[in-house]
């Protein structure tokens, strides 16, 4: 299955993004091949609505399961709506987390935030 | 980087004039001014370098080329916002104008494009200290991203840094949201007015929305000491810990206007301020586990 | 004669002087354009006559329609729309009901529906008629509400004090647009001059005769005064800080209602505008 994440860099020693829609990367994971994706996230600059663009291109990319520390509820209503599962991270590495996911450890995400309203216009 | 964010709800509490202070009192080197459609913070603290800025692009704005447009009135029929005015030719009024791109697409002309525009221009002060700050430009929305960009610009340009003081934006809208994300610790600063009091409680609301803590001081305590008290009721049945009362004081505007700090004179709001300062510490200190 | 007070840095004083002034006016409306915030009828306490909801237009997808060809979800420029599933999602909140997802719809799958984003209420506190915007929390703009509140058709008076948001963003020039004079209100400190002057800017750059109220002063040296003085910016009158003033104004009272002292010097206060307006 394809399993995603937001990053800090392109690397697998970068760390997971505390923020999901402005996230500049994306770690797309296929746990069956195990071949890692660094995808840029195109709405990083958004001027509004980024949750709800980086929840549309994480759906497109097939993935099943969205590991991330938090999330806003346009973001989750997008996901959710498409069927993907929300877990929360632990720390900061990227590897561990997916292990932790891998094995069964990792909580699924239930408290939802209000979104950080982190855009321009009026 | 442990994070204080000092919020007000009401404009006009002395938000600022806090906030620099805790900047002298704590010696932090990082620090930043969220409040982008008015900052002042610039104005109370030491800014010895030159900043530097950066231009920060707001939503696109419309554009007619005058050349290649037939005339139609297509983009005025269609436009929601009454942005485009007939005054001798079709033209966008800049300031109403949304960015949507209805008018580019229903020209039949090719004559309309979308342009981007400058919101406003992130600013960094970097010495010894990194002071990050922005300032939006007059007639554009109160932007929550040029908020977030402050911050990310405090993140990276003071990674070393280990606490920073945050000056955020009055109300209770999408700027003030984005500067709540990622801190540690929000004080509120209120004043015994009825409008104070309403819009401190909806303040503490949406900072409780991002499982953000709050404390509460009451600057100008002593104008209505009975909505003071009745602010500490408020507090004490929503278990917000209150962090001191700072009276008014008629040295304070002397001092800032001369560029003085009021923690450096001797004076009543002076001392209730270091006062505030040492509760607000403790408080934070203990709500992001540090020991001393 | 609409007269429109704003200030730029909050808590200077601009609800106090435009409140006050339209209490001593006689026939006179008062307008509250800060709709996220308004205050005016915390003072006014006023009778309400009339409620309106204000609505705009949000899109609404026929999913038996819908080809899933995505031409919506790429035009929206607020991102406020998104695909998943085989259905159409659409984020009322972020949309900013410009039209365009129905216009691009090669399907004709996408309609509207109104949506309340505030009110306006209509009353009256003694001889004022009071006019105040309210816009729900979470919504994207009070623009629209200020548009109805300026343009629609009350009950004619001979003026209107209109009380603005603070700031000088786009709903602060949406209430000055139509404006025939501006009262600038501002503060002694070095503060209350540097947002001074981005609204002294705006009403520049809007070719509006004004002049300026200067609050809470004291005998401090007067940055802002120095200003105006400096720029030639006519000061109607400098209202000097006052316990008494502050304590009623906390309380939610109309202090030229409370108090002889307070009606005399809005009442002069009221003369030198009406002299300025009608210049």
């Amino acid at each position: 299955m394809i399993i995603a994440m937001p990053v800090e860099g392109k690397t697998m020693s970068a760390c997971i993004n505390k923020s999901f829609g402005r996230t500049q990367y994306f770690l797309v994971y296929n746990t069956e091949t195990q071949q890692k994706t660094f995808l840029a996230n195109a709405a990083a600059n958004a001027q509004g609505g980024a949750g709800i663009q980086a929840s549309q291109f994480i759906v497109d990319q097939d993935t099943k399961a969205l590991l991330v520390p938090m999330i806003g509820k346009n973001s989750a209503d997008v996901l959710k709506g498409a069927g993907v599962e929300l877990y929360i991270t632990s720390g900061c590495s990227i590897s561990d987390n997916i292990t932790a996911f891998l094995n069964g450890k990792l909580e699924s995400l239930t408290q939802i935030h209000a979104g950080f309203h982190d855009h321009g216009g009026k | 980087m442990k994070k204080l964010l000092i919020l007000s709800g009401k404009g006009g509490t002395g938000k600022t004039t806090v906030s620099s202070s805790f900047i002298k009192l704590s010696q932090t080197k990082a620090y930043a001014d969220c409040d982008v459609d008015a900052p002042n913070l610039h104005l109370m603290v030491d800014t010895p370098s030159e900043p530097t800025t950066k231009s920060f692009y707001g939503l696109p704005k419309a554009h007619i080329d005058a050349q290649k447009c037939i005339d139609c009135g297509q983009c005025m029929e269609h436009c929601r916002f009454n942005a485009i005015n007939n005054d001798d030719g079709y033209v966008v009024d800049f300031y109403a104008c949304e960015g949507c791109g209805v008018c580019e697409y229903v020209c039949p002309a090719d004559a309309i494009s979308m342009q981007k525009a400058t919101a406003g221009n992130l600013i960094l002060y970097k010495d010894n200290t990194v002071f990050s700050t922005a300032k939006l430009n007059m007639g554009f929305g109160n932007s929550g991203m040029l908020v977030a960009e402050v911050k990310s610009q405090l993140d990276d340009e003071a990674p070393d840094a280990e606490f920073a003081v945050i000056d955020g934006s009055p109300g209770i809208g999408c700027p003030v949201i984005a500067s709540i994300s990622g801190v540690d610790m929000v004080l509120v600063v209120t004043e015994p007015s009825l409008s104070g009091i309403s819009d401190m409680a909806r303040v503490i609301d949406t900072a409780q929305g991002f499982m953000v803590d709050c404390s509460v001081c009451i600057n100008k305590y002593d104008i209505n000491v009975e909505n003071t008290e009745k602010i500490e009721e408020i507090c004490r049945n929503r278990n917000i810990p209150m962090t001191g009362r700072i009276p008014f004081d008629n040295m304070v505007v002397g001092a800032v206007n001369k560029g003085i700090s009021i923690t450096d004179i001797n004076c009543p709001a002076g001392k209730a301020i270091k006062e505030v300062y040492q509760n607000t510490m403790e408080i934070f200190k203990t709500e992001t586990g540090e020991t001393e | 004669m609409k007269i429109a007070i704003l200030s730029g840095k909050g808590g200077t004083g601009k609800t106090l002087v435009s409140v006050n002034l339209a209490a001593v006016c006689n026939d006179s409306t008062y307008i509250d354009c800060d709709v996220e915030e308004p205050n005016g009828h915390i003072f006014f306490k006023p009778i309400i006559e009339d409620e309106s909801d204000i609505k705009v237009l949000i899109p609404v997808c026929d999913d038996t329609k819908c080809t899933g060809c995505r031409e919506c979800v790429e035009f929206c420029n607020f991102n406020a729309l998104a695909h998943v599933n085989g259905s159409l999602m659409i984020f009322e909140d972020i949309c900013h009901s410009c039209g365009g997802c129905k216009l691009v719809c090669p399907e004709n799958a996408i309609t509207e529906k109104e949506k309340t984003i505030g009110k306006i209420k209509i009353g009256k506190s003694d001889e004022t008629t009071i006019i105040s915007g309210i816009m729900n929390t979470g919504e994207e703009s009070g623009v629209p509400i200020i548009d109805e509140l300026l343009n629609r058709d009350f009950k004619d008076t001979e003026y209107y004090f209109i009380d603005c948001p603070p700031g000088s963003s786009c709903s602060v020039m949406e209430s000055i647009k139509d404006a025939d004079y501006c009262i600038l209100v501002t503060e002694p400190t070095i503060m209350g001059l540097h947002d001074f002057k981005m609204v002294y800017e705006l009403v520049s750059l809007f070719k509006k005769s004004h002049s300026v109220v200067l609050n809470k002063c004291s005998s401090e040296h007067n940055p802002t005064k120095q200003y105006c003085l400096d720029e030639n910016i006519n000061i109607l009158m400098e209202i000097p800080y006052d316990n008494e003033l502050a304590l009623l104004n906390s309380q939610g009272k109309i202090v030229a209602r409370e108090s002889k002292k307070f009606n005399k010097m809005f009442s002069v206060l009221l003369d030198a505008v009406l002299m300025e307006v009608h210049k």
